[in-house]
């Protein structure tokens, strides 16, 4: 639903697109770019499309792949995008080149795994200047894992900071790749990028695959599109596809016959069919995204293949947190907005969740922090809600006593201690590269937060550090404050390894002696006191003073660990009033009164909504 | 009629001053080029004569002549405003008629020509008697012409009163307990003491945000108030409103119209009236700026800018508002009978509870003087 309207292209003149499904599989490339955010994927992908002539000067605009609002203000990429580039190349020849643009945040890695496995050759676009980044590593070590060929660019190599021989050195000391052979760019200018496209047709292999044999294809993503409805991105392996065949899921089981056979350019064009190597859409009067599971193998009906792909893992919710609307009369509307957005994005999920804080609400799943994020503002944005989050929480796994093992996604849902045997807890491995000057703060906080170091060594002046960390720690405020004390230098990426035992208890806060559920964390035993008197500190500055003494504590069980007094109202009185101007003093009652109405009372204490969404930001 | 309760009372705005002092937001404006106060007068008997068509039948309780500096206003003009009053209303016998005034001494020169054109009570603006704060307060007279003006005033009218600003910068709780003895000593039966508040769009509101200008803060303020009640008490002027203090018997009635919600008339620039009429209550309120409301008046007989019915909702809001700023109370059945509601009986519990309201015979309920200090946070709560 968030990708650009998709339009049927006009047909163009020149007969260029005609003449695709007759070409042979030798002229096809298919490719990604990896990258660490910022360094210039999505501006080489436009300069590609651009130079190619895929898009008109008039179709152009910055980040053409990145079709959601958000990705274009933040410059990030979250949904894998695809588009297909005619290029004609020095050796005379015309070559169909499919990119693959995937995403740069460790949240949507899986994004990342499945784009991958679709192609033969990856570009690693890295900063000339800032050279190899934590997410520039996850993501080439994948394309590593799915034996693609890799062409290292070295981007904004024009700029006066630019090193290209000392990045080219590391990419070699820390990727272990050839990097004699990079091209230099600058994505912005365009210069050097025809070199980019001639790497790509002269050191990419092209895909291999059996036109005769039944099809064998790999679902390789899928969308909701509010014209053409679901719409499936696959990769041919071996057959053909066509309109009007007759296509069976091989992992669901469920068959549809193909409406629609196109490419991405990147508006939707429809094409005879699709061959071996190619990278196409299909639309078959599929009811929902959630009815297609990426990385399933599709196949004929009729004339199955014998053995289906090895498929992905599905994408699991790591974190979760509740989002309940500021106004309750928005509840259906937030249902109604979650169900669409799901539509688009079935790595996200949700369930009804009541708050004696907040009302009623969803408990929500999603990849990672920025996912979370991303969600909630899309809810906020597309869907004109209001929203307010829970701290995330990790999912824990307790094993009770009497031996059965529990997921928890809420602390609210802690069974009572005495029946829990022990707590596990997600952990990662966080692997950091940062300028040297910063390294011992980095240190301090990773074992602050539990952190095992597993490995330190320097390149050039950068040092890369990996730690294994527990999730909990990180979903708190890790990434803020690593990013505050690099002053924003520090990179960061990391993935989920292990669950492991841990020392967990639930901290509560009682507002006047009342729990505030919303609230309520499970967190390490070593680290409660410190958490619980930053919670303490932020809700005295929050909430508003009341007529009488507000106590505010950390609990643990019915241990107070923290506490904080909010001193009673002393004075607030309006000295004189403007003659009989009574509409200016209204007004401003009025006004206290909208500002109640956004308050939620716990016994007798009034907390604004924006103290909840305060408390509960992760910056603290 | 539950609407006509308070009384009625017609106000009379004069906006102009010699100079805006720092801390002050109400409509004032200085012309030095000096002001054609025949057509003024003109236009206030024509904004009254419209007005008077709205509320016929009613009898005036009282009349006010605010500002602004009406004491710049020559005898003349507060003559013509007053007679056109008389001549459009029948006039309670006990009519008061009152009149701010600045305590310069050409102003108090004119005292006995508003003695003779119908005031009967004063309201000087004295503001502090220290001439250093006089000053910083931006106040054209010093502490002797306050002093000498309240004797010409005393001398002149039946009844006077005059204001004090407190809370002032750097002021100490000994410095106030002086100055407010002193001025209990040269009051007649009626004082208004304001807390000196920050207003947007003020000079002292840049100058505060700025950190230039530092008054006490709240816990010091609220010392302050307490200490005013007492040396207030003390000596036989009890608050009868947030800030006001009487006699008992000497309340300012026009004031007591406002706070218990009763109708007014809104004549002049920038004027607020309340009136009863057709289907329920309106507010009503008039061009500010006095060249531009002149004009209007001129072209077609009112200046109004504003003409609103309120809902119950508001009218409710507005009789709390103004009605628990009295030591008084309020009347609940009256509150339901304009607002169609009925206060949380959770929350006036709670408010009991903490010391804040006090229920009174009957269905009357009043804030406490602990209660009286966070007021606006008592009326939120009561209003939701």
């Amino acid at each position: 639903m968030m990708r650009r309207a998709i339009r049927f292209a006009v047909a163009s003149g020149d007969g260029k697109w005609a003449r695709m499904s007759t070409q042979k599989i030798s002229d096809i490339r298919n490719f990604s770019i990896v990258a660490h955010i910022d360094h210039g994927k999505s501006t080489l992908a436009d300069r590609l499309i651009q130079m190619t002539g895929t898009l008109t000067e008039r179709e152009m605009k910055e980040q053409v792949l990145d079709s959601m609002d958000i990705e274009r203000e933040r410059g990030i990429t979250i949904k894998a995008q695809t588009v297909r580039l005619i290029y004609n190349a020095k050796d005379g020849k015309q070559y169909k080149l499919n990119l693959i643009d995937t995403p740069g945040h460790v949240d949507f890695a899986y994004e990342v795994s499945r784009s991958l496995a679709a192609c033969e050759g990856s570009l690693l676009v890295v900063d000339a200047s800032q050279g190899v980044e934590a997410q520039t590593l996850a993501n080439v070590y994948q394309a590593i894992d799915n034996d693609h060929e890799i062409v290292p660019v070295l981007n904004k190599v024009d700029l006066p900071a630019a090193e290209p021989e000392r990045v080219k050195e590391q990419i070699e000391d820390v990727i272990g790749l050839d990097a004699s052979e990079a091209v230099m760019i600058s994505a912005k200018t365009g210069l050097g990028v025809e070199n980019v496209l001639e790497a790509i047709v002269n050191r990419l292999p092209a895909p291999e695959g059996d036109p005769s044999a039944p099809l064998k294809a790999l679902l390789v993503d899928s969308w909701y599109d509010a014209y053409l409805g679901v719409m499936v991105l696959v990769r041919i392996i071996d057959g053909s596809m066509k309109k009007g065949q007759k296509v069976k899921m091989m992992g669901t089981g469920a068959a549809y016959e193909i409406d629609r056979v196109g490419v991405m350019t990147p508006k939707f064009l429809s094409v005879d069919g699709l061959g071996p190597g190619e990278i196409g859409v299909i639309t078959a009067s599929i009811k929902e995204v959630a009815d297609t599971r990426v990385g399933d193998t599709i196949t004929d009906d009729r004339k199955p293949c014998a053995q289906a792909l090895p498929g992905f893992k599905p994408a699991q919710p790591v974190v979760f947190c509740g989002l309940f609307p500021v106004d309750a009369n928005d509840f259906e509307d937030l249902r109604a907005a979650m169900g669409k957005l799901r539509l688009n994005d079935a790595s996200f999920s949700f369930e009804m969740e009541t708050s004696a804080a907040l009302g009623f609400g969803f408990r929500c799943g999603f990849l990672g922090l920025l996912h979370l994020e991303i969600v909630q503002e899309r809810l906020e944005r597309e869907f004109d809600l209001d929203l307010i989050a829970t701290a995330p929480s990790v999912v824990y796994r307790m094993h009770l006593t009497d031996g059965t093992l529990k997921e928890l996604h809420n602390p609210a849902d802690m069974p009572d201690p005495v029946k829990i045997d022990i707590i596990e807890e997600p952990w990662i491995r966080a692997t950091i590269m940062t300028p040297d000057e910063y390294l011992g703060a980095i240190l301090t906080l990773c074992q602050e937060r539990r952190g095992v170091q597993v490995d330190l060594n320097y390149v050039g002046s950068r040092a890369m550090v990996t730690y294994d960390l527990p999730l909990n720690e990180v979903v708190f405020d890790f990434y803020d404050r690593l990013k505050s004390i690099s002053k924003g230098y520090a990179s960061f990426d990391y993935q989920i390894t292990d669950y492991r035992e841990g020392d967990l208890v639930r901290m509560s806060i009682l507002v006047n002696a009342e729990p505030v559920d919303a609230l309520s964390t499970l967190v390490h035993r070593s680290q409660a006191e410190r958490r619980g008197r930053a919670m303490c500190e932020k809700l005295k500055d929050l909430i508003p003073r009341h007529m009488f003494k507000i106590p505010i504590q950390a609990a643990i069980g019915a241990r107070v660990i923290a506490r904080e007094t909010i001193a009673a109202l002393r004075k607030d009185v309006t000295a004189k009033c403007y003659g009989g101007d009574a509409t200016r003093k209204r007004k401003l009652l009025e006004k206290q009164k909208e500002g109640k109405k956004r308050m939620r009372q716990f016994g007798k204490v009034e907390i604004p909504q924006e103290a909840f969404i305060k408390a509960l930001k992760m910056d603290s | 009629m539950a609407q006509a309760d308070g009384g009625f009372g017609i106000y009379v705005h004069w906006p102009f001053c010699e100079a805006k002092c720092p801390y002050c937001d109400f409509n004032s404006h200085v012309r030095h080029a000096g002001v054609d106060q025949a057509r003024f007068a003109a236009a206030f008997e024509r904004e009254l004569a419209y007005f008077a068509a709205r509320t016929r039948g009613r009898r005036v309780d009282s009349i006010f002549l605010g500002g602004g500096t009406p004491s710049l206003m020559l005898p003349a003009t507060v003559g013509r405003v007053l007679d056109a009053i008389a001549g459009h209303w029948e006039i309670s016998p006990t009519v008061e008629v009152s009149m701010e005034a600045n305590p310069s001494s050409v102003e108090a020169e004119r005292f006995r020509g508003y003695r003779a054109a119908g005031v009967n009570r004063l309201s000087l603006g004295v503001q502090s008697l220290r001439d250093a704060d006089l000053k910083r307060l931006g106040r054209l007279h010093d502490a002797a012409q306050a002093r000498e003006a309240i004797g010409i005033a005393r001398a002149t009218f039946e009844r006077i009163s005059f204001d004090l600003i407190y809370a002032r910068p750097d002021q100490s709780a000994a410095a106030w307990r002086t100055e407010l003895e002193e001025a209990i000593g040269l009051a007649a039966d009626h004082l208004s003491l304001y807390q000196l508040t920050i207003e947007q769009g003020t000079p002292y509101f840049e100058l505060h945000r700025t950190g230039k200008l530092v008054v006490p803060d709240p816990d010091t303020a609220a010392d302050l108030y307490d200490l005013t009640q007492e040396i207030c008490t003390a000596h036989g002027m009890p608050a009868y409103e947030v800030s006001n203090h009487a006699v008992p018997g000497a309340e300012c009635r026009h004031n007591l119209v406002y706070w218990r919600y009763g109708d007014y008339v809104g004549v002049g620039p920038g004027a607020h009236g309340r009136l009863t009429g057709g289907n329920g209550k309106f507010a009503t309120a008039t061009e500010r700026h006095p060249e531009t409301w002149l004009a209007a008046v001129e072209a077609r007989g009112e200046g109004l800018v504003e003409d609103m019915s309120l809902t119950q909702e508001e009218q409710g809001d507005e009789f709390l508002l103004m009605g628990l700023r009295l030591v008084e109370g309020v009347d609940l059945a009256r509150f339901e009978a304009i607002s169609d509601r009925r206060i949380d009986p959770r929350r006036v519990a709670d408010l009991i509870e903490h010391g804040m309201v006090e229920r009174l015979d009957g269905t009357r309920m009043r804030v406490t003087p602990a209660g009286c200090l966070v007021l606006d946070a008592v009326v939120a709560d009561l209003a939701s």
